[in-house]
């Protein structure tokens, strides 16, 4: 290198300065192997489904099998059975994580412990939480054995093989996503500003109330659409913990059915565009109330 | 207002630990109404913990804070009412300038237009006005601390606690701002509490100076008293004495006689010190550049600076020791030149490893600088 460098002719200008005053930069490059991942794996499947969706495998217009979609009740319903499984869920994640990342926040004994035991889930995989939740909450399992003993119930309260199986599910599964992020936002908001609120008279709700929480906002905005996004596509706990094909008959169940059980790939792509567009419309109206609040720096000096 | 003033604030061996260390060691202290107090030390020396302390934004390890005869130790800072200037600033980014400033109206519940008027009043203290719909982020560093210091005295409080609010503003605003609070001290009477690492700050700023180290008062006395009689080498440092020389001495108080290698003088011994190793501290304005009277030291010139009307001069003892001094004369590296020091202005006090340490970090940090910047360690 040192040599090339040595020899290199004075009177003509290094081709990465030539390049860069065209506005090249050699770094760019290595884009490449991004780029060419997301247009192989991402962009063309995305845009053959979008294209398949528009031939109906039993004819009719290009707009057959969206107006068979809304058509069906059975079909339709499975946008709001999804909506009122994953907005409740994203809800909850959120709500749940911000007491305790708030209090987590300082210095606190057996933070670690604590983190490690409410991010564990992350590692369990779907299926296996499923199992737990069917020992638990089924009804022989120690939720309803207790129930019973303390003379709550006579029977078994149903938890699973319904609405409320996938509900927890979705819940175990999306916290620890939901309270890293929450902790990394809070963690960028300047301490000194609690402290200086504090100072000036503000008890610790109010330090919450004006401080703390308009600056967390953003942030539990993309927290929440980040767990919205898992919670809507769900899949394998609302065949394993609901009731797959009536309460929990979710739309990710209804495309592979579509797809893989009646082989109708058109309608399988169809259901898969509208649960596309369904996730942006939420994630858009989120992000609109988002751009209405402060988004600048959050340390101290403003 | 008037029901905002008290006569005492006083620190009743005051006392702050982490983990095991001492941050805060029995502070007493007793700060009247009205006074202008500042906390001098270097990092680590307990100055803001103390400031912390007061403020409720710590406890106390032991000890008490009482203003008048009331406890306040034990109030949280939000019942506290006093006002914080932080070095940071800690303008909440998503409130704009009047907001920040009315935030502790609005906690106190005070009627929006009584916010308005003293908002209004605060800003315009500041000068400000045309501000007050910006957000912090839009306002420079200097506006910023505007901001934070109107923010702390619009409620009026009997104490403004301020934690090295200069130091992140560069030098001319940092003059300038200096200034600012001292009018604003002289105009309003709050009591307040400064801590600044700054011997100059602390200096001009201050009607009473009290210089930590390690946790523990060293010395407390006015700007005056400390500048002319440091009690300690360690004090000395910080009162711009540049020049701190390891000597040995026969011991005695009062006039002493100091021998090092290439130095031998007569000293004034501030406290009775013993015979053998000590300090001589000589600030670097003291020397003259003269052949003849007493107390006469061979320098070799080294570096020298222009400064217009003098010139810094960093030299060497011919036994080898940095020397520090000011000079009308015009000198040139390489020069052997003689000075003199009046020996009332060679202060010699007992060895003190850690101040004679201390004192060299802080000549490193500044050696593009001979003997201009007073000292001070940085943060």
């Amino acid at each position: 290198m040192t040599s090339a460098l040595a020899e290199a002719t004075p009177e003509r200008l290094a081709l990465r300065h030539r390049l860069a005053e065209r506005g090249i930069d050699r770094v760019l490059l290595l884009l490449l192997p991004g780029v060419a991942f997301v247009v192989a794996l991402f962009l063309y499947p995305f845009l053959y489904g979008l294209g398949l969706s528009f031939q109906p495998k039993q004819g009719g217009g290009p707009f057959a099998n969206y107006q068979r979609f809304f058509a069906e009740p059975y079909l339709r319903d499975t946008i709001w059975i999804t909506l009122r499984l994953g907005l409740p869920a994203a809800l909850i994640n959120v709500l749940a994580s911000v007491p305790i990342a708030y209090r987590m926040r300082g210095p606190v004994r057996g933070k670690r412990l604590i983190t490690t035991i409410l991010v564990v889930p992350i590692t369990l995989g779907t299926v296996l939480t499923a199992e737990g939740i069917i020992q638990y909450f089924g009804p022989a399992g120690w939720f309803n054995k207790v129930l019973r003993a303390l003379h709550l119930t006579d029977g078994a309260v149903p938890l699973i093989q319904n609405y409320w199986g996938v509900l927890f599910s979705l819940i175990i599964s999306g916290f620890p996503f939901a309270f890293l992020l929450t902790t990394s936002y809070l963690s960028g908001i300047d301490p000194s500003l609690e402290k200086a609120a504090s100072v000036l008279g503000a008890g610790w709700w109010q330090r919450f109330r004006h401080i703390t929480f308009p600056l967390l906002s953003p942030g539990l905005a993309m927290t929440f659409c980040l767990t919205f996004v898992l919670a809507f596509s769900v899949f394998p706990s609302a065949i394993l913990v609901g009731d797959p094909s009536r309460t929990t008959h979710v739309i990710s169940i209804a495309a592979v059915h579509a797809s893989n059980e009646q082989y109708d790939y058109s309608m399988g792509s169809t259901i898969a565009m509208i649960m596309a567009v369904v996730m942006l419309i939420v994630i858009a109206i989120v992000l609109t109330w988002r751009g209405r609040m402060y988004r600048g720096a959050t340390g101290g000096k403003g | 207002m008037t029901e905002n003033r008290f006569d005492h604030l006083r620190l009743d061996q005051v006392s702050r630990r982490f983990g095991g260390r001492a941050a805060l060691e029995a502070l007493d202290l007793s700060i009247a109404g009205g006074e202008f107090v500042a906390l001098l030390g270097p990092s680590g020396c307990g100055k803001s913990t103390a400031l912390n302390c007061l403020a409720g934004l710590l406890p106390l390890s032991g000890g008490s804070i009482w203003l008048d005869d009331r406890r306040i130790d034990t109030l949280p800072p939000e019942k506290r009412g006093f006002g914080m200037v932080f070095q940071n600033y800690a303008l909440f980014p998503h409130l704009s300038v009047r907001r920040n400033v009315g935030f502790g109206l609005r906690m106190r519940r005070v009627s929006r237009e009584e916010t308005r008027r003293r908002v209004d009043e605060a800003l315009r203290m500041v000068q400000l006005q045309q501000y007050a719909d910006r957000l912090p982020g839009q306002l420079s560093g200097g506006q910023q601390q505007r901001v934070a210091i109107a923010r702390a005295i619009v409620l009026e409080p009997p104490l403004v606690l301020m934690d090295e609010p200069l130091s992140n503003l560069d030098a001319a605003l940092r003059l300038e701002m200096r200034t600012e609070i001292r009018r604003l001290h002289q105009s309003l009477g709050l009591t307040t509490v400064y801590v600044t690492h700054d011997q100059e700050e602390a200096l001009s700023l201050a009607d009473r100076l009290v210089i930590l180290r390690e946790g523990v008062v060293q010395q407390v006395g006015t700007p005056e008293e400390l500048y002319r009689g440091p009690v300690n080498a360690y004090v000395a440092g910080f009162m711009g004495y540049r020049n701190l020389l390891p000597v040995q001495t026969d011991g005695g108080q009062g006039a002493v006689r100091v021998t090092a290698p290439g130095l031998a003088v007569t000293g004034t011994a501030r406290e009775a010190v013993a015979g053998g190793p000590a300090v001589a501290a000589i600030r670097p304005e003291d020397f003259v550049v003269t052949d003849t009277g007493d107390n006469l030291i061979s320098v070799d010139v080294e570096v020298v600076e222009y400064h217009g009307r003098e010139q810094a001069v960093q030299g060497r003892l011919k036994g080898g020791q940095v020397i520090r001094l000011r000079s009308v004369d015009r000198l040139a590296p390489g020069d052997a030149v003689t000075v003199a020091v009046p020996a009332d202005k060679l202060l010699v006090f007992a060895a003190d490893a850690d101040a004679l340490a201390a004192a060299e970090a802080a000549a490193g940090g500044r050696s593009a600088s001979p003997a201009a910047a007073p000292a001070g360690a940085a943060t």
